[in-house]
């Protein structure tokens, strides 16, 4: 019996060649997803390990964009100032990933590659309007985030590519974000149903909106039935603009999780909410 | 594959598949069954260790990734025996057993060693009591005690961050 290549490679360039040449390798971060109920599963061909690789793991501040590296843990993101401040549904976000266990663990490059349709952070990153930043030997490129996933767990990643950061535009002083999750639980649960907003207001007028949900489709979506029924509206009447909107624009499903009707009424509650006016109004953290 | 790793201060050597769980490693190869498995699924936090100083679920962490890392099991909370001095427990330990704060006792070595961090790291904070103990149920909720005993786990955590915050003060 032969042993599972186990690979830490040292730097970035040693990791690209290692995908480049291994593509049916494992590539293994924080283990949270690939780990789970690991003894009952099938011994990967080979593992790429990235936990630590140090040029994966920053938070850089550029002009008008908090750039994140994809192996930056939910403890790393959730702790730190900037995006507290200035990416608040991603924060609010990574501090409702699992628990400590997994915050401290689980990464945004894991989130984002696994692309499950109830990973917490990504209705945060599409409302952020975030662009992802993909290597391979070939290159980098860029790709914007809404136009990441093409299908259940499904992305644009090609086999020799890595992901290596997000870039998130920092929200102007006029914009509104808000975050919501809800599960069976307030802590360690997997959600029934989450959302993230991104509110550019006039005075009491919505001049636009990016508004996306998690677990209502086989991906994270932006609802643009949603977005084009705020556009212009009153802040005062635009919770309500929202979730007539809503009612028609999403499909969920009954699963183990929850049902199709709890989905679409909390839903609409979730998104009525990020227009709310008045103490405590659109917050993200509960 | 031949791994090298920080066990409870000391060096450890295991030879197993990189694919091999923390959690089997610690219990099967090098006998520390302190560490206890629940879920499997990283939801439950009964196998809660230490690596490189942050608490993680060791059903969730391949060995291979352990080389060169530093992890701290239950088994090195409490400062060892030295010459006619005997063990001492971890303040958080001392706690537990003070306030009864375990049942089955399966969570309970998870809590201790995930308290301890929290505690260690001045994470348990609050200007008041209810605040501090809201603060301690959302640090502990990875840590699922299923015969529900919360309100004594809590408790011990509150007493061991006290004795801890003022011992340092």
């Amino acid at each position: 019996m032969t042993e599972t290549p186990y690979l830490r490679p040292r730097d970035l360039g040693e990791a690209l060649a290692a995908r480049a040449a291994h593509p049916d390798w494992m590539i293994l971060a924080g283990g949270t997803d690939l780990l789970v109920s690991s003894n009952h599963k099938p011994t990967p061909v080979g593992m790429l390990d990235l936990w630590r690789l140090a040029e994966l793991c920053f938070v850089r501040l550029d002009a008008g964009t908090i750039a994140i590296g994809a192996g930056t843990t939910w403890t790393e993101v959730e702790r730190h100032p900037a995006i507290r401040e200035r990416l608040a549904p991603l924060a609010a976000a990574a501090r409702e990933i699992g628990a400590l266990q997994i915050q401290a663990r689980g990464t945004l490059g894991g989130n984002v590659g696994t692309s499950s349709p109830v990973g917490d952070s990504l209705p945060a990153l599409l409302a952020l309007d975030a662009e992802l930043e993909v290597a391979s030997t070939r290159g980098p490129r860029r790709v914007a985030y809404r136009e990441w996933c093409t299908g259940y767990r499904k992305t644009q990643l090609a086999p020799d590519e890595l992901i290596i950061a997000a870039h998130i535009p920092v929200p102007a002083a006029n914009v509104r974000t808000a975050w919501r999750k809800v599960g069976t639980r307030r802590a360690q649960s997997i959600s029934k149903i989450m959302g993230a907003a991104a509110i550019t207001l006039d005075g009491g007028l919505v001049v636009s909106a990016r508004v996306a949900l998690g677990a209502v489709a086989d991906r994270p979506i932006r609802i643009a039935a949603v977005e084009a029924a705020v556009r212009g509206v009153r802040l005062a009447e635009a919770g309500d603009a929202a979730r007539a909107a809503l009612r028609t624009a999403i499909t969920p499903i009954d699963d183990i999780r929850s049902t199709a009707t709890y989905r679409r009424e909390v839903a609409e509650n979730v998104v009525a909410r990020f227009f709310a006016v008045g103490p405590g109004a659109g917050a993200g953290v509960p | 594959m031949k791994i090298l790793l920080e066990l409870n201060g000391a060096a450890a050597t295991v030879d197993v598949s990189p694919w091999k769980r923390l959690l089997d490693v610690l219990r099967e190869d090098l006998r520390l069954t302190g560490t206890k498995e629940g879920c499997g699924e990283g939801e439950c936090g009964a196998c809660t260790v230490m690596m490189d100083g942050e608490a993680v679920n060791s059903c969730l962490v391949a060995i291979g990734q352990c080389g060169g890392r530093s992890i701290v099991t239950v088994e090195g909370l409490a400062t060892p025996a030295a010459g006619s001095t005997p063990e001492i427990l971890h303040e958080v330990q001392r706690a537990l057993v003070a306030c009864g704060g375990a049942q089955c006792g399966i969570c309970t070595p998870g809590i201790a060693v995930c308290a301890a961090h929290v505690i260690e790291r001045g994470l348990v904070t609050g200007a008041d009591d209810t605040t501090a103990r809201a603060r301690v149920r959302e640090l502990l909720a990875g840590n699922i005690c299923r015969c529900t005993g919360y309100q004594l786990i809590v408790d011990a955590v509150i007493q061991a961050a006290r004795a801890i915050t003022s011992a340092r003060a």
